[in-house]
């Protein structure tokens, strides 16, 4: 069963263009709230202990995923993280190519759930699984309360 | 519930917390599409530019479906025919609208409702705006006829009609 | 098939700004609803999670981003969508999950957070209308709600003041809910019909606002109650859905044949055929003030054009024969849509299970009634509870 008619020619059959469009806002939530005014005031990140499970994580929940239990106490998040994976991007979100390729990681820290993902500022050649980095901030005037406050990480 | 509640759940914000105080991040996705118009409506916007309105026929159920499709979604088979309707219908319902499409005031208010078409099945029709009407003329059962944009600024689009306005005496 | 049970509830403030993001939302409902049946997240065999479109709170597939929040990590998990008709839908998809006998116990969490959308959640309402037909006339979602309200007042000669007195009711109702964003004890008929036109003949007042919330419910098998000895569950006595053409222009929008289907879907399984008699109260989908009106009779609750007389004659109130949104419903408690179901379902669980509190209605009750309604004027999903 099929329609009786089927344009064959393509220039007849239109299209009609439009957009989807919208602004947003997200609140970074309770925990959000909690773990990038730390970190736009004073630098520091931290993690959220669950007791009961016997985790951390990073970054910081209101809650256990497992036990669903609230996590209010939360622990610092120091020290260097060590890359688990990278990936070079050779074209920015819109599909342009980068007039530097960028490195991009996933992130880890010894003895917490979770990580990051964020730019490692390494040339293509040295970024490795393995290699240790820490993070590098925004001077503090220029900080908001955003992932972005950290500017990258490096060795 | 209820009373073994003490604090219901829920951080309120006032809007100046929310735009101002709290930390946030603000998005806007570009998201840009294409629509097929596919078989129907592609012959549908092609007869609109040249000021006539189209719909499809069914012959299980006899009905003259408008705006027109290549299936019928009561008989659920293909439909059989394209036939010409009348630029001419009722007023099935209306509005008066003073906010736009983002909710803001408009100063002249805007007349929109749905219109069923002459030839087609009863009450079939589709949305339009309404003019040289007033709050007071205006009403469920009025007959109406298309004004259509001069032929020169019509695009295949449904604002080739500028708007429906009553019949006037002597037109049917 | 298995009987099936509410036995516990939890939901959030519904406000117009809530901070906590949409996890955090269904994280704090799904706790309450889990402390409310003595149970924790182990007891939970699946989750089922519900919202209104991915647009409003901004987050493309966010019922995958919400779930650790709803205790669905590592667990079986669904999200589904039934626009606004997800209120009272996913209840019933949980209720599947359960009477096919696949699962014993399932937490249903739905959450909503409009305020993420700017400047205004109307913005992204217009994405519903069809790109060639509707949106080139630059519409406002409002205008289908007016023409439809245009539409049953005419055909029944409706006056405008019955229908306010829907949202005067329920306004006053929602001081007894804990949750409520709009709740007056002192609102009139004369303070709606002075509200500010939006689009003919619809006003300010007549509408419930965007909101942000969560609420969720636990259902259960009659093996779990049993086994786990609740003392006061909530039985499903019938469930329906049904959805109309999305070419709504063909349509008279004067009566909601969809949900007349469903409720007759719904009825049959409970072995209701007199609705009016055999049903105590009933939560209809209140976004605006004549749906409460054209749900009813959608409800078959009364005949066509009836719900205003049963309005203005005192029936529809906490104290009258045929209670009508005791929870103060969306107009006074707020429309974070499908996070309503905490409004809806949720109130037919608490008022039946004696725990509502101030909204408790004064006489005995056995059976309730909810509707949600959704999509372009097309959907609605049913339950019947009973005690």
């Amino acid at each position: 069963m099929t329609f009786r008619e089927r344009t064959t020619r393509g220039e007849a059959l239109r299209s009609w263009r439009g957009d989807v469009e919208a602004d947003y806002l997200y609140t970074t939530g309770v925990a959000g709230e909690r773990f990038f005014t730390e970190l736009r005031d004073t630098g520091q990140m931290a993690a959220a202990r669950c007791d009961a499970c016997d985790v951390a994580y990073f970054p910081p929940r209101l809650y256990c995923e497992d036990c669903m239990a609230p996590t209010p106490d939360w622990i610092p998040v120091e020290g260097p993280a060590t890359v688990e994976e990278v990936t070079i991007l050779h074209l920015d979100e819109r599909g342009n190519r980068l007039a530097v390729p960028e490195v991009w990681a996933i992130l880890r820290w010894t003895g917490i759930h979770g990580g990051l993902v964020h730019r490692v500022a390494v040339p293509p050649a040295r970024a490795k699984p393995g290699l240790t980095v820490r993070p590098v901030l925004r001077p503090a005037a220029e900080r908001v309360g955003n992932i972005t406050d950290i500017l990258h990480f490096a060795p | 519930m209820t009373a073994k509640v003490a604090k219901w759940p829920g951080t309120e914000l006032s809007a100046k917390e929310f735009y101002e105080k709290v930390t946030s991040v603000r998005f806007r996705p570009e998201a840009k599409f294409a629509w097929s118009a596919g078989e129907a409506m592609s012959r549908f916007l092609a007869e609109l530019k040249e000021g006539r309105l189209i719909a499809r026929t069914c012959r299980k159920c006899k009905r003259v479906l408008f705006p027109p499709r290549m299936f019928c979604e009561e008989c659920f088979r293909p439909t059989d025919a394209w036939t010409v309707v009348r630029d001419t219908g009722t007023i099935e319902t209306y509005s008066i609208s003073y906010i736009d499409l983002d909710a803001k005031r408009i100063e002249e208010p805007v007349y929109v409702g749905v219109v069923s078409v002459d030839g087609a099945s009863p009450k079939m029709g589709i949305m339009h705006y309404f003019g040289e009407v007033t709050p007071e003329t205006i009403r469920i059962g009025m007959r109406v006829k298309a004004v259509w944009r001069p032929p020169e600024e019509r695009e295949g689009s449904v604002l080739d009609i500028r708007y429906w306005r009553p019949l006037r005496e002597g037109e049917k | 098939m298995r009987k099936v049970a509410c036995i516990g509830a939890g939901m959030t403030l519904f406000r117009r700004r809530l901070q906590e993001t949409p996890k955090e939302l269904c994280w704090e409902a799904s706790r309450m609803a889990l402390d409310a049946a003595g149970l924790t997240i182990d007891d939970i065999d699946a989750v089922v999670f519900g919202s209104a479109p991915d647009a409003f709170d901004g987050i493309h597939m966010k019922g995958e981003n919400v779930l650790d929040g709803c205790g669905g990590r590592r667990k079986p998990y669904v999200r589904v969508f039934t626009g606004g008709g997800t209120g009272v839908f996913s209840p019933i998809a949980a209720y599947w999950h359960v009477a096919s006998g696949m699962f014993d116990c399932v937490l249903v969490v739905n959450e909503e957070k409009m305020s993420s959308c700017q400047p205004h959640a109307q913005s992204v309402f217009g994405h519903i209308w069809d790109p060639i037909l509707d949106r080139p006339l630059k519409p406002n979602l409002v205008w289908i709600f007016a023409m439809e309200m245009n539409r049953y007042m005419t055909v029944h000669k409706v006056r405008y003041e019955d229908v306010a007195a829907v949202a005067v009711k329920n306004k006053r109702n929602a001081v007894g809910h804990p949750c409520a964003q709009l709740a007056d004890p002192n609102i009139t008929v004369e303070d709606v019909m002075n509200s500010e036109m939006m689009a003919w003949p619809v006003r300010r007042l007549d509408i419930s606002p965007p909101s942000d919330g969560a609420s969720a419910l636990v259902i259960a098998s009659e093996d779990f109650v049993k086994k786990h000895k609740v003392e006061s569950p909530v039985w499903f006595s019938g469930v329906g859905w049904n959805i109309d053409t999305t070419w709504w222009t063909d349509r008279d929008l004067y009566f909601p044949e969809y949900l007349a289907n469903a409720a007759r879907m719904a009825y049959k399984q409970a072995r209701i055929d007199r609705p009016r008699k055999q049903i105590d109260f009933a939560e209809p989908y209140d976004p605006f003030d004549y749906k409460e009106l054209h749900h009813m009779e959608g409800l078959l609750l009364c005949g066509k054009g009836e719900a205003p007389t049963l309005t203005r004659e005192g029936v529809t109130q906490r104290d009258g024969d045929l209670p009508t949104c005791p929870s103060g419903g969306l107009l006074g408690v707020g429309n974070p849509i499908a996070a309503t179901m905490g409004i809806k379902v949720g109130e037919l669980y608490w008022q039946l299970s004696g725990q509502a509190g101030k909204r408790q209605i004064p006489r005995e009750i056995r059976t309730g009634v909810t509707n949600a309604w959704g999509d372009l004027m097309q959907f609605s999903s049913v339950v019947v509870m009973r005690a």
